[in-house]
């Protein structure tokens, strides 16, 4: 398409064409019916999206909107204070578990190594799946599109 | 008064109503940019919301050189565009409708023939693609100008004047088909 013909057509939807412009978009459509017949087209669609407009929701969203966002952030905080808070403790409950393990006398020593592949094998699952999920995410196509 | 104070990320008093005034001088447009692209109210305002707290964590990165508008949009555009790709099915409510001065409630015929004309418009514009329907929504719906939108898309004017000129044709083209 010619590419001088479209920036005429757009500046003179936008009524930017000075009197030179004006002359030159004329005398394209003048000579060219291929790009009359486009202009005509153009100017039907550009014509039906006038009239339209996207629907305005109600007052009250808006008033509420900076609350929503407000909220939201205050709610994130909370979690990551929460997850802090419940790391620290099952940290601990876990370094109070294992020495109460080590240190017990009745459990015998074939389950003691049991418990033990049973606690390894389900920390290296785990392990397996957060770097799965860190790797997905870092490999996520629209992740950076166009930044 | 509600408290101002929102403990992180470590903003400055300042700073955090700063950005409460350009979150409420940039709501509107930024809803119906995310309108106009996901076609949906609840979607909108989830994903500007999210956009708005993504920017408020990232807020110290915000050096000024670009819009708050512009900085924002490329936020908000890697949202919506992650929230089509999960989306299970389409959205079906209308969220276009006519300019007040355009439409005549007047006529019941004339009623139903708008409403037609609003469906088949709402689904060449969801048919379009993501790039062609975000040229449109900024230009046709948001009157944004060129200079704007090549900001906002970081491509050179011309580059807008073009995509719109093709984004236009193609959805002349599907709207015929169905009108």
């Amino acid at each position: 398409m010619n590419e001088r013909f479209i920036i005429l057509q757009e500046k003179y939807f936008d009524e930017e064409l000075n009197a030179e412009e004006k002359a030159e978009f004329k005398n394209i459509l003048e000579t060219n019916n291929d790009l009359q017949k486009e202009f005509e087209e153009q100017k039907r669609i550009k014509e039906v999206l006038r009239k339209m407009k996207l629907k305005n929701p109600s007052r009250e969203v808006w008033d509420s909107y900076w609350m929503g966002i407000y909220n939201r952030i205050e709610r994130g905080i909370a979690w990551v204070v929460i997850s802090i808070g419940a790391l620290i403790f099952f940290g601990y409950a876990s370094y109070e578990m294992v020495n109460a393990f080590i240190n017990d006398t009745q459990t015998p020593p074939l389950a003691k190594f049991g418990i033990t592949l049973l606690i390894f094998g389900a920390l290296i699952l785990i392990f397996s799946l957060i770097r799965e999920k860190i790797f997905t995410s870092k490999r996520d196509k629209y992740k950076e599109v166009q930044r | 008064m509600r408290k101002k104070i929102i403990e992180d990320p470590g903003l400055s008093v300042s700073l955090k109503e700063e950005f409460e005034m350009l979150v409420k001088q940039n709501m509107r447009r930024a809803y119906f940019s995310a309108l106009g692209l996901l076609g949906s109210h609840d979607a909108a305002m989830d994903v500007t919301q999210e956009a708005f707290i993504r920017a408020y964590r990232n807020f110290k990165n915000f050096n000024g050189e670009k819009k708050f508008f512009t900085w924002y949009y490329s936020i908000l555009k890697n949202l919506c565009l992650n929230f089509i790709r999960d989306r299970k099915r389409k959205n079906e409510t209308e969220y276009i409708e006519f300019k007040e001065n355009e439409h005549s409630q007047n006529r019941s015929s004339e009623a139903i023939e708008n409403k037609e004309l609003i469906e088949k418009l709402q689904e060449a514009i969801d048919e379009l693609d993501f790039d062609d329907r975000e040229v449109i929504i900024l230009k046709e719906f948001e009157d944004h100008t060129y200079k704007e939108i090549a900001e906002i898309l970081n491509v050179p004017v011309g580059s807008v004047m073009s995509r719109l000129f093709y984004a236009r044709k193609k959805l002349a083209v599907k709207l015929k088909r169905k009108v």
